[in-house]
């Protein structure tokens, strides 16, 4: 068999894991890339492209800081991918809504954002506006909507172009994706190192292994002493024809691709593995969208389907090194997108463990 | 110069619709496809897409997605999914449609 040698092997090539690679490859390390097969749980295919603050970390301050540093860093890393790639991801960061038609709702989370915004200082704000202040702002919001929160901050980008563009990437900076690379067992060597055995019967060796396989994580990570559970969590969504007007606003349930179509979305179920779509959840969104902006009630639904997110018990990133394994790292997170420019960048100097390395022990394993 | 349309309609029928395709009255027989009416119709495009390409009925079974026109003021309609009907009223489909206007308040 051949035996492939890198010095660092990443298992997984979806958002997170091609992320992850640039930072290192942009530090001057040799990185191989193992992504799976096309019937794994891909949440990179499946996600609504949101570069969004709103909400996240309200009860965790390290991940509020972190997400604001995310979102700062993501005009930079979007010129930097577009260097590398040719690829425009279509990066527009000129704030999004949180609707609401529900007063208790809206108000909670009003709540929920002022202690956020106490977590990150000066550098998290958002707005609350009533019903009759979002309407005279945006006229064709829906009647039913009583309110809505807005931060500045927020905002999206195509996503299924910025997973072309960050392969692309990869490759350019002369990293190796390996396609079909399902890896089935890691062992680690004796004289340092891990071998990386994949569902082919080929062997990836490598002198450290990052695993950022996402839902893929869950029969690897114990074999690196991981101790994180994840699971998944189903979203389903809709898209709808292309249309040759702009939407007024971008919420995180509605949001328009620079394409043209409608993307609607933001539903959460335990359901295990199965990332079926379902017609009651399909309804619910579609009523959502015209409840939000009544004018779409014309526009047609092209396509719906389900997408499992990743999660690990407390639903925040985890950034863990195994200590039976040294040289073994765990990353794992649900906002792959938003993170992105932060995997891409600082996360090469955590693995150094160079004197600019970011501090990142709020996110280790030892809060579960 | 204008391309004539490079299909015959082989039945004859006694019961047709009227209706007006591109700015002109046209009749075919009763139970047409909107498609097949364009396509016996009018040798040329019926839809010009957003990037500028020039398309008409392709797939005649609702996949492909070329046949759209405008359908008495109703956008991105499927033209081989629709029958003819006295009184229509069909456009070309030119580039993307648009959101419209609010019906809520």
């Amino acid at each position: 068999m051949l035996n492939n040698q890198s010095e660092i092997a990443i298992i997984g090539g979806g958002v997170v894991g091609l992320s992850v690679a640039i930072g290192l490859l942009q530090s001057g390390h040799k990185v191989i890339v193992c992504d799976g097969e096309d019937s794994d749980a891909r949440a990179s295919f499946g996600n609504f492209g949101l570069v969004w603050g709103q909400g996240k970390g309200w009860n965790f301050a390290p991940y509020a800081k972190l997400t604001v540093d995310a979102i700062a860093a993501w005009e930079d890393f979007s010129k930097n991918l577009n260097d590398l790639s040719g690829l425009d991801v279509s990066l527009d960061q000129n704030g999004g809504f949180e609707f609401f038609t529900d007063p208790d709702k809206l108000n909670n989370f009003i709540s929920m954002l002022e202690i956020q915004k106490g977590h990150a200082g000066n550098r998290f704000n958002y707005e609350a506006l009533s019903g009759d202040e979002l309407r005279n702002q945006i006229p064709g919001i829906g009647s039913k909507v009583v309110g809505a929160t807005f931060s500045q901050l927020d905002g999206h980008i195509n996503p299924l172009r910025f997973l072309r563009a960050l392969r692309r990437a990869v490759k350019v900076l002369g990293g190796q994706i390996k396609s079909n690379a399902s890896v089935k067992k890691i062992t680690s060597n004796k004289d340092g190192g891990f071998s990386l055995i994949l569902a082919n019967g080929s062997v990836t060796s490598s002198e450290k292994v990052i695993l950022c396989a996402g839902l893929g994580a869950i029969k690897l990570a114990d074999q690196l002493a991981f101790k994180t559970n994840i699971r998944p969590e189903r979203g389903e969504l809709l898209i709808t024809e292309k249309l040759g007007d702009q939407l007024p606003f971008i919420s995180s349930t509605i949001r328009q691709v620079d394409e043209g179509g409608i993307q609607i979305g933001g539903t959460h179920a335990d359901v295990g593995m199965d990332d079926n779509e379902t017609l009651d959840i399909m309804v619910d969104l579609a009523r959502h969208a015209v409840e939000i902006y009544p004018a779409l009630s014309n526009v047609r639904v092209l396509r719906a389907w389900g997408a499992l997110r990743v999660m690990s018990p407390d639903g925040y990133p985890v950034y863990a090194q195994s200590e039976e394994y040294p040289g073994a790292y765990l990353i794992t997170c649900h906002s792959g997108v938003t993170l992105a420019s932060l995997h891409a960048s600082i996360l090469s100097d955590w693995i150094e463990n160079n004197v600019r390395a970011p501090n990142l022990e709020a996110f280790n394993e030892n809060r579960f | 110069m204008k391309t004539d349309s490079r299909f015959k309609t082989l039945i004859k029928s006694t019961n047709d619709v009227n209706f007006t395709l591109f700015g002109e009255i046209v009749t075919v027989p009763k139970g047409t496809t909107l498609a097949a009416a364009i396509l016996s119709n009018f040798g040329e495009a019926s839809r010009i897409t957003e990037t500028g390409a020039l398309r008409t009925a392709f797939c005649m079974m609702g996949v492909c997605f070329d046949c759209l026109v405008e359908v008495d003021g109703n956008p991105n309609i499927q033209s081989c999914m629709v029958l003819v009907h006295d009184q229509m009223v069909v456009k070309r489909q030119i580039g993307l449609r648009s959101i419209g206007i609010s019906k809520d308040d």
